[in-house]
């Protein structure tokens, strides 16, 4: 999926009208403290009109106290908007293609009609012909067809939708280039992946996560504690026989609550979404994403996420008595047919060359035997797994044992061994290695640094699979796993208080993607998969979780940075305003301006104008997120409360004294 | 009810240890082993009780070294500072009253206790150099050798708190005591 | 300065000393350690059944709520009941209203003189009690608070829990601080007070009383009450320097100890080390503002032919120390004490400024039990935003930090500020606080802003110079103690009671320590931030303006 660069102007041009959009009440209201920052820009509003009207006050300095408030709450809905606005162009592609799907629906009778995909109900039976879009999301039921799902998942490269199986889900808007299916519609209209999608994008069905409420809660807190300092401090000037103007006042109460960190919450969630969207994996809520930066246990597959997904032949170990030569040969001969890569690498490390002979017959590889081979005159060869070639015929004890204890070293080493056996006899076995991805050692390694176990799922006997764990530095493993095992170790860890991740694509890895905390579906599983996960991952890349975590990690990080950065600032807003306020009544107090700001109005205008234009400013670090190494905790806070709470206390320092200078060196206060 | 009936067994249990019990041990053992102090340090002359060594008493002859100025007037039953601030105008008028009674002048500056106000208004002490400040007037007015009542002051002299409170003080009645003695 | 140094080595660490074995051995006696003793207090109150934060928070608003009718009616009464051997006549009813109150809720706020306003059975059977019981109140509330984070069934019994405090904790202590400080002079006597002829053939009448036994839980307390009105500045209530000595050992003691019991209940010692730290970090500044501030001489004599070499003595007590002070002004008002060995109101302005901030933090160890639990909520605000800081959804403990116990905290977080600046607002404002006021200017700003940040925090201490005994005084400020006292204790339970309900997650190193350095400086913000910068504009406008205005 594209992303549009942070500042483009088709995004940011509708975003500033957006922004205007937002200040509906019904909306604002949503987010308390910029609520409150528009109510009592609307009372300087008023105020400032009645004393024009009246001729009294300050016109030029009210006036321009009400422009920063009403700019400062403009700048939250915009970034907002910004934010949304990202995916709405998404959004809308993705919107043309759903209006413009027609399907072909099967009637009772076998004929087909042709009706708008909107009226497709659950259940029905649609035909896709190449070269037509699928209509609705559902389940292939009949044939086999290669599916285009670019539009989906932006990757041209066409996948193989059948009936049957784990690769029977299809989605619509995904386009059929050969052959054509039966597909029986699995999804109501307006719930399908299409629809789900469109809404997540736009971000139309967000909802507050658990923990942006509790922020939210906070944020108001902070608002109404502040409410009080600055709404007691009218009697207190009083008290000193003075008093304080109401629009100065609500400059600094504007300025003193959390209106950085409000004006961005939102657009800090979304954007964490979008990061997500962008990485080609679809969270169904927020709340997963926020889970994602909580996991404590991940459960990858082996295959294709911790070694390539296709093992290597890497030695022939012949039996005693037999010529290595002969093996070699044997296995080369009947691996010439065979072209899948673990074929071909054997053919590879045989010294490769030569074509089939003309009078071989090869024998594929089936389900009933789990054998390949290659039949010639006078010679069988075949090759499969050590006990399905034993199967094949009768062979002496001592060779058998011989096998054995060789297949055994193999299995040590993490290898598969692969039996090889000609007309009758034993040959010796292919040692096929699996291959540790490059890189994913240290993956783990900064994983366990960030405290998450990473625990590898295999179907190989536990020999192997400790031999690989091993090697590739998991934590754990769960060898010969079934998917109740894979249920029954995810319970154990979640009692444990951890929250644990996994991914899958099979129909029977649904439960424990229910189960999981966080469970990334694979776009090409089956419906049952992609309806368990609470995220879909378009790219199928197992590997992605890491990443992921990272993300809702990111995600959390950059909201509480943002949080430290917007409350210390108060520091220097209260040296800005403060003294400005109070110098009226005790003179003495103009020792508090330690920023020496040339004037007091200057001082509040400041301050005023720095709240406001903060903001956009941080409009990027919302966007992009903080950046996010892996850590321990304490070093990360450590690092985020140097950078975001002493620069936090400093930056409005010196951003406040250079726009009192423009603001003296301009007149306007 | 589920509540109320353990709160009022509660009630009596701690009244009678905490209250009956607890105060009932703490008299008899201060009046068994210090019966003057816990009598509120009575000093009697000639079976004649003349103050408590821990309450300031007025002085106001010449003959006497006088107290730190109190603001409840030395009363014993309503004690009480000045609680006025340091920068009180109300409090540089007290104290201008106090430095001429003193006849002080920037040549003879006043040591500070002297002027200050006390916590309670009852401070039973003033420091020595206080002591000092007045030994010329009272040995006048008694018509001893100044140095002679220097001896008395400096002999009633004692750091409140060894190391950790030097600055060395002299009780005020003690001292007038002394030197009603000195006298007879 | 040497002396300044030694002597606050000598108090503080020599406290903090005695408070480690203190910790462990209240943790040890809270985590039911003494069967036989707990025997004896189940019988005492007909059976102590295991309670939730709601049952435990019913038993402790019940025991409370009579605790303020029968001395509410035992002030009221006084003068028709014995031991009244001056005569003390009845007192108005809106001060019995404020001083059930102040003594309910452990505050000890005095609007009156104690050795001219209540009779002997009015101090020891009613406010003397309220010191055991209420002390006793904040110490349950704290051993049930950290049985619900130490992932105990339930938070325990409070008619057990209050008669642990008060029969193993409080009364041991008492004995022996009163035993001492009568041995030094305080007096212990049921007799009326002494008249004598004084040198100069004047006639002196000496308050005196049962002052011993008043004193010593007053300090343990964390009541501060005075038995005699200007409290541990009379020479009767504090007779020398070791007398001081203990007392301030002892107003500290046990909020040391409740860190360290807390500590122990909940598993996590380091923790506790960490919040020790920060409290005591932040005593250290404050001590260290208050002693240098109060070197200043007194403003008042600079026109004066007057040696000022000591610093400002107006309102001090020779036999107590120069450092004194300062050093009981910051500690009486870390803890939530209130006791005074030095006239507050005249104290240096900034020095002034210092026992107040002490006041609107109020967890500088603070409280019995109470301390700890203020504490409690700056933690979970802190553990919030570092949570969030380093990736995770917060939590404290395992316990995930979540909407719910957000606006607990909160709204208890927010009661302080809004007590303490809309009382001070609406006395500043009117002739309520306006017409009773013993300074003029800004200090009498601070004599208004001191008397609700005391009532508020519990604390009691005052810039006396105000004229509270008025009826909106009274009224006013007891409501804001009830409200100060039950808001902070309750919410902290219930939080825990919701926490106690979550599933518990497990602690790796990608989550946040509580354990360490690092949660420590953040702790140490957010209290900062949460506890000062509300009332900066207040501070402001009282001793900051005094200061700048007439100090030179």
């Amino acid at each position: 999926m594209q992303s549009a660069s942070l500042f483009e102007r088709a995004l940011v041009v509708p975003a500033m009208r957006d922004a205007v959009f937002k200040l509906d009440p019904r909306t604002m209201v949503r987010n308390p403290v910029m609520f409150t920052t528009a109510v009592v820009a609307t009372v300087a509003t008023v105020i400032l009109v009645r004393n024009l009207s009246a001729g009294t006050g300050d016109p030029l300095f009210e006036g321009q106290l009400v422009f920063w408030l009403w700019l400062t709450v403009l700048f939250g809905n915009f970034a907002e908007a910004l934010a949304e606005g990202r995916g709405k162009a998404q959004a809308q592609s993705l919107r043309q293609t759903k209006d413009q799907l027609v399907a072909l629906r099967i009637g009772r009778n076998g004929a087909t009609e042709q009706i708008p995909a909107t009226q497709l109900r659950f259940g029905d039976l649609v035909l896709v012909c190449e070269g037509q879009q699928i209509p609705a999301d559902g389940e292939v039921v009949a044939g086999v067809a290669s599916v285009n799902e670019a539009a989906i998942t932006g990757e041209s490269a066409p996948v193989i939708r059948e009936a049957g199986g784990d690769r029977s889900a299809v989605t619509a808007g995904t386009t059929v280039i050969s052959d054509e299916i039966r597909v029986k519609v699995t999804a109501e209209p307006g719930s399908g992946f299409l629809d789900r999608m469109i809404a997540l994008v736009e971000g139309a069905s967000r909802q507050k996560t658990p923990n942006e409420i509790a922020l939210t809660i906070l944020l108001t807190g902070l608002t109404l504690i502040f409410l009080v300092a600055v709404g007691t401090l009218p009697a207190f000037a009083a008290y000193a026989g003075g008093s304080i103007a109401v629009p100065v006042l609500i400059a600094l109460f504007v300025a003193l609550i959390p209106t950085t960190i409000s004006g961005l919450l939102s657009a800090i969630g979304i954007a964490g979404m979008d990061r997500l969207i962008r990485f080609n994996v679809l969270a169904k809520s927020g709340r997963a994403v926020e889970a994602a930066g909580d996991i404590g246990t991940l459960l990858l597959d082996k295959t294709g996420t911790i070694t390539i997904g296709d093992r290597q032949a890497s030695e022939f170990v012949p039996l005693p008595g037999v010529a290595e030569a002969d093996l070699v040969a044997a296995a080369r001969l009947s691996s010439l047919a065979d072209t899948t890569p673990e074929g071909r690498s054997i053919v590879a490390l045989a010294g490769g060359g030569e074509d089939l002979p003309a009078n071989a017959e090869p024998v594929p590889f089936s389900a009933q035997t789990r054998v390949s081979g290659i039949d010639l005159p006078e010679r069988i060869i075949r090759k499969g797994a050590v006990d399905a070639v034993l199967k094949l015929g009768a062979h002496p004890e001592a060779a058998v044992a011989d096998l054995r204890r060789i297949t055994d070293r193999i299995a040590q080493a993490g290898g598969t061994p692969l039996a090889v056996v000609e007309n009758d006899r034993l040959l010796g076995a292919i040692h096929l290695k699996d291959v540790i991805k490059a890189g994913i050692r240290e993956r783990f390694v900064e994983l366990r640094r960030m405290g998450i176990r990473t625990v590898m799922i295999t179907g190989d006997n536990p020999l192997t699979a400790a031999a690989i764990a091993a090697e590739a530095g998991v934590d754990d493993f769960l060898a010969e796993a079934t998917p109740e095992d894979k249920l029954a170790y995810i319970r154990k860890e979640q009692a444990e208080g951890k929250l644990v991740a996994m991914c899958g694509d099979g129909t029977n890895d649904a439960p424990a993607l229910a189960q999981s905390d966080v469970g990334v579906a694979m776009n090409t599983g089956t419906q049952a998969a992609r309806e368990a996960g609470n995220m879909v991952d378009l790219d199928s890349d197992p590997t992605k979780l890491i990443e992921v975590v990272g993300i809702g990690k990111q995600l959390l990080m950059t909201r509480g940075s943002l949080t430290t950065f917007s409350i210390a600032n108060d520091v220097a807003k209260y040296f800005a305003i403060l003294p400005a306020i109070l110098v009226v009544l005790y003179p003495a107090l103009g020792a508090l301006n330690v920023m020496g700001l040339s004037s007091p109005s200057s001082a509040i205008l400041s301050a005023i104008i720095f709240n406001a234009i903060i903001i956009p400013l941080l409009v990027p670090l919302a966007l992009q997120g903080v950046r996010y190494r892996p850590m321990p905790a304490a070093s990360q806070l450590l690092r985020n409360l140097a950078i975001y709470g002493a620069g936090g206390v400093i930056a409005p320092f010196i951003g406040i004294k250079l726009i009192d200078i423009a603001v003296a060196a301009l007149g306007l206060a | 009810m589920t509540y109320l009936l353990p709160s009022l067994r509660l009630w009596l249990v701690t009244m009678l240890v905490c209250v009956v019990g607890y105060a009932a041990l703490v008299y008899g053992l201060a009046q068994t082993f210090a019966p003057y102090r816990a009598n509120a340090s009575i000093i009697e002359v000639d079976g004649r009780a003349v103050g408590s060594e821990l309450v300031a008493q007025d002085f106001t002859s010449a003959g006497y070294f006088w107290p730190r100025p109190s603001a409840a007037d030395y009363d014993g039953m309503g004690a009480a500072g000045s609680n006025l601030s340091p920068t009180s105008q109300d409090l540089a008028a007290r104290a201008a009253e106090t430095v001429a009674r003193y006849g002080a002048t920037p040549d003879n500056p006043i040591p500070a206790d002297l002027v200050a106000a006390s916590g309670g208004g009852l401070d039973p002490h003033i420091s020595l150099a206080g002591a000092l400040y007045q030994a010329e007037r009272v040995a006048e007015a008694r018509g001893l050798p100044v140095g002679r009542v220097r001896d008395l002051v400096q002999d009633a002299a004692f750091a409140p708190g060894s190391i950790f409170a030097p600055e060395p003080i002299v009780n005020v009645l003690q001292l007038n005591l002394a030197l009603d003695r000195l006298a007879q | 300065m040497f002396t300044a140094i030694l002597t606050v080595i000598l108090i503080v660490g020599g406290t903090a000393l005695l408070a480690w074995p203190l910790g462990k051995y209240m943790a040890a006696l809270f985590s039911g350690r003494f069967a036989a003793a707990d025997g004896i207090f189940t019988r005492a109150v007909g059976g102590a059944p295991a309670q939730d934060w709601k049952q435990y928070s019913l038993a402790l608003i019940a025991f409370n709520a009579l605790m303020f009718v029968f001395v509410f009616a035992m002030l009221a009464l006084q003068h028709a009941l014995p031991l009244n051997p001056d005569g003390q006549g009845p007192a108005s009813l809106d001060l019995v209203f404020n001083t059930a109150s102040s003594f309910t809720t452990n505050t000890n706020l005095q609007h009156y003189s104690g050795e001219s306003t209540w009779s002997y059975l009015a101090q020891l059977g009613g406010l003397m009690w309220l010191q055991f019981v209420s002390a006793a109140t904040g110490i349950a509330a704290l051993a049930a608070l950290a049985r619900g984070i130490g992932e105990q069934a339930s938070m325990g019994n409070f008619f057990l829990d209050l008669q642990r405090a008060s029969f193993c904790v409080l009364l041991p202590l008492a004995i022996i601080v009163a035993c001492f400080i009568a041995l030094r002079g305080v007096p212990m006597t049921f007799d009326g007070a002494a008249t004598v002829t004084t040198l100069e053939g004047a006639v002196q009448t000496i308050a005196r009383g049962p002052a011993a036994a008043f004193v010593a839980i007053k300090q343990l307390g964390t009541n501060g009450g005075g038995f005699f009105g200007p409290n541990s500045t009379h020479p009767l209530e504090n007779a020398d320097f070791w007398t001081n000595c203990f007392q301030m050992v002892s107003l500290i003691i046990i909020p040391m100890a409740c860190v360290w019991m807390f500590g122990r209940m909940i598993g996590r010692i380091k923790h506790a080390g960490v919040v020790f730290g920060v409290m005591a970090v932040l005593l250290l500044v404050k001590m260290t503002a208050a002693i240098g501030f109060e070197t200043a001489p007194t403003q008042a004599f600079a026109d004066l032919p007057v040696a000022q070499d000591v610093g400002n003595l107006e309102g001090k007590e020779l036999r107590l120390g120069a450092t004194t002070g300062p050093l009981w002004a910051v500690l009486t008002t870390s803890t939530s004490n209130g006791s005074v060995g030095a006239m507050h109101d005249s104290l240096n302005p900034l020095t002034g400024l210092v026992p107040m901030a002490g006041m609107w933090l109020n967890e500088t160890f603070g409280g019995v039990g109470v301390g700890m639990i203020n504490m409690f909520l700056y933690i979970m605000v802190a553990v919030f935003v570092a949570g969030m800081m380093v990736g995770r959804t917060p939590e404290y403990l395992g316990h995930r930090v979540e909407g719910r116990e957000m606006r607990l905290a909160v709204l208890a977080l927010i009661s302080h500020p809004v007590l303490i600046l809309g009382g001070t607002a609406l006395f500043a404002a009117t002739a309520w606080g306006a017409g009773t006021l013993n300074n003029a200017g800004a200090h009498g700003f601070s004599e208004i802003l001191y008397e609700f940040s005391s009532a508020a925090a519990n604390n009691g201490s005052g810039f006396e110079g105000l004229g509270d005994n008025t009826v909106p005084w009274n009224i006013a400020t007891g409501l804001v103690m009830l409200i100060g006292r039950y808001l902070p204790i309750i919410v902290p339970l219930a939080i825990v009671g919701s926490l106690m309900a979550k599933r518990r997650s497990a602690e790796s190193a990608g989550t946040l320590s509580v354990e360490g350095g690092t949660f420590g400086v953040m702790l140490f913000i957010t209290i900062l931030i949460f506890g000062a910068l509300t009332f900066f504009p207040a501070a402001a406008l009282g001793p900051v303006a005094e200061h700048l205005t007439l100090m030179r």
